[in-house]
């Protein structure tokens, strides 16, 4: 890796001497030599295996719970239901002001996507715990699902989760999180051209190589211990606290090496019902996801759909930028009217549009929640935002780097979030790009630089 | 649940086990004998973490029954190396940042060294070949690929000077 000081000299300190340079992980001996202790790289005597019985539907009403069959396999100690939870409804940002509590760690009345766990089995062995699971049995009435963020929002769509008595998330009142600054229905009438795209995702699983789980061993004085390999150590612990009605200091939490996170660990799932299972039981409980509930049930990154609209001059000026945003948050909020915000502030991408219009819609379907992954709230964005940009070029002819160079935010500018640009870049990195690209640039946008808009 | 006495070599020393009847390789090593070098991620012979030796060959130890290992020569991570040395292999991981979170990393550097034993001068795709049972989730698969083909260079080298 090369590090350019020719840009911003004179502005600021040379002196990043870690930059370009290859150095030895500290952990990567112990990764080498089998040495490195993951969550499970432990064993405790008396060990109890929880496995989950989960909603076989996206939608649909609990009709009754039986669990007399399945107390009967040998090596079962005992099984949890929504009653054994002290506080069965939580959200995991309640403490950065995320509200109301709309999922249950146990379901009780309603599933609202496929695999929502609903009774835990505890037994001696994997085996038993599985086949006592596969003998729990539920009675259900299949509800109507929605799967599309647009469906969701219409008139007479199933309601997903009455927590929020509408399928979307409330920003502060509002239906979603916006930013208007300007006038694009008047900037859209003088423009030279009107681009209006749609872009969309998939939901993507992270696919850790390591799944997700943890241990909770009673320890003295009833104290616990949970080796965890959560990517959210405090989330962990202050939800954990709330859903038991716990004192923080009865609860330990050891973290350590994750076996592969990328956002897909950051929930809090698996410990607070170990946590609990280990309190009724007095004994270690493990809950460790299967591959196939790694794959199923834990958090993706959340589908978007995404329209822009944009005003366009000849020139090459952006002039007006509208831009409708669904993400698809699954049945629960998790870490997504979070990851919604993220993407209105990111919006209309890093260039200076004096029109701006933006709508964020955090949106509850039948699908798995989605929740923290890379960037989330910003990727699937940025891809929409810059194929976007190359339409745009493309239509009046430009050359695409110099497109980006010509509206690309310059320090001192003012943004639709109204905040003044500072320690803009942008403009430099497309110049280096096309360096190494061997991508010839005009003379106006070799010289350009973000410190001062060129007139 | 039956159990059935296994002999068998594990990291050079004679290893007997009464093991339980249709239990893994997998789990003998790690809930028995407490062996974590070797990881899980699937338990269903899908992403290689769990590879082992087993006379010289690398092997899936979730799909292997501990009770069919009789008489046989295993090898895990913690076998590779005497106490203290490092294997090129392991070395060249290291110099290399071909380990990130480094669960794959077991099996990856057990599969590259039963190539390496069969074959001292792998191209770039026999080495792509050989770790094509194993999924890396962090590192990317380049560096991983990399730090093979620098072991294997590093270990011709001492042989040509002898020759
Ligand atoms: S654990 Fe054996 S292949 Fe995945
Ligand atoms: S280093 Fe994390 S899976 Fe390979």
């Amino acid at each position: 890796m090369e590090y350019r000081k020719d840009y911003f000299t004179g502005t600021q300190t040379q002196d990043l001497t870690e930059v370009g340079v290859t150095r030895q992980r500290s952990d990567v001996l112990g990764h080498v030599t089998g040495k490195t202790q993951y969550y499970a790289d432990r064993q405790f005597a008396g060990l109890l295996h929880l496995k989950m019985v989960r909603s076989p539907h996206h939608h649909a009403r609990i009709k009754s719970i039986d669990v007399a069959k399945a107390l009967k396999v040998p090596g079962v100690v005992r099984i949890l239901t929504a009653k054994d939870v002290p506080q069965n409804i939580y959200t995991i940002l309640c403490l950065i002001q995320v509200e109301p509590n709309d999922e249950p760690v146990l379901a009780f009345d309603k599933v609202r996507f496929k695999g929502e766990q609903i009774v835990a089995v505890l037994a001696e062995s994997e085996a038993a715990a599985r086949d006592a699971a596969a003998k729990v049995k539920i009675v259900y009435e299949v509800l109507p699902a929605v799967f599309d963020v647009e469906e969701a929002l219409k008139p007479g769509a199933p309601l997903v989760n009455e927590y929020h008595g509408r399928n979307y998330f409330t920003y502060e009142g509002h239906h979603c999180r916006r930013v208007r600054y300007g006038d694009v229905e008047r900037a859209f009438a003088k423009a030279d051209h009107v681009v209006e795209e749609m872009y969309q995702s998939s939901p993507i699983e992270h696919a850790p190589t390591e799944t997700t789980g943890c241990i909770v061993v009673p320890d003295q004085n009833d104290r616990y211990t949970c080796y965890s390999n959560t990517q959210a150590l405090y989330f962990t612990l202050d939800n954990t606290a709330l859903i038991l009605n716990s004192p923080f200091q009865k609860l330990r939490l050891v973290g350590g090496t994750v076996g592969g996170g990328f956002g897909g660990k950051v929930d809090v799932i698996t410990e607070p019902i170990a946590f609990l299972a280990a309190m009724l039981t007095k004994r270690p409980v493990k809950y460790e996801y299967s591959r196939e509930e790694e794959m199923q049930v834990s958090s993706p990154r959340a589908a978007e759909r995404i329209y822009i609209k944009d005003g366009l001059m000849k020139d090459g000026r952006i002039t007006a930028r509208k831009v409708t945003l669904y993400v698809d948050a699954g049945a629960y909020s998790r870490h997504s009217p979070y990851g919604t915000t993220k993407a209105a502030a990111h919006m209309p991408g890093p260039y200076t549009i004096p029109n701006v219009w933006v709508d964020c819609h955090c949106v509850y379907t039948n699908r798995t929640p989605s929740s923290a992954m890379r960037g989330f709230g910003v990727t699937i964005g940025d891809f929409a935002l810059e194929v976007q940009m190359d339409k745009l070029a493309r239509l009046i002819g430009m050359d695409p780097m110099e497109f980006r160079i010509l509206n690309a935010y310059r320090d001192g500018d003012m943004k639709a979030h109204q905040k003044q640009v500072e320690g803009a870049a942008l403009v430099e990195c497309v110049q280096a790009a096309a360096d190494l690209a061997r991508w010839p640039l005009c003379d106006r946008s070799k010289t350009a630089s973000s410190l001062k808009r060129e007139v | 649940m039956t159990k059935v006495p296994v002999e068998f070599t594990l990291n050079t020393r004679e290893q007997n086990e009464f093991v339980e009847t249709g239990s893994t390789l997998l789990s003998a090593l790690r809930d028995r004998l407490g062996l974590y070098g070797t990881k899980a991620g699937c338990h269903q012979g899908t992403c290689g973490a769990c590879t082992v030796i087993i006379d010289g060959e690398p092997h899936l130890s979730c799909l292997t029954l501990a009770e069919r290992c009789q008489g046989k020569d295993v090898t895990t991570l913690e076998g590779l190396a005497p106490a203290g040395a490092l294997h090129p292999l392991q070395q060249a991981f290291m110099d290399g940042f071909a380990a990130q979170c480094g669960f794959c990393t077991p099996g990856m550097i057990l599969a590259a060294k039963c190539l390496l034993d069969r074959n001292p001068d792998p191209t770039r795709d026999e080495v792509v070949d050989a770790i094509s049972g194993n999924i890396c989730r962090c590192t990317g698969y380049e560096p991983i690929i990399a730090a093979i083909l620098t072991a294997a260079q590093g270990m011709r080298k001492p042989a040509r000077k002898r020759a």
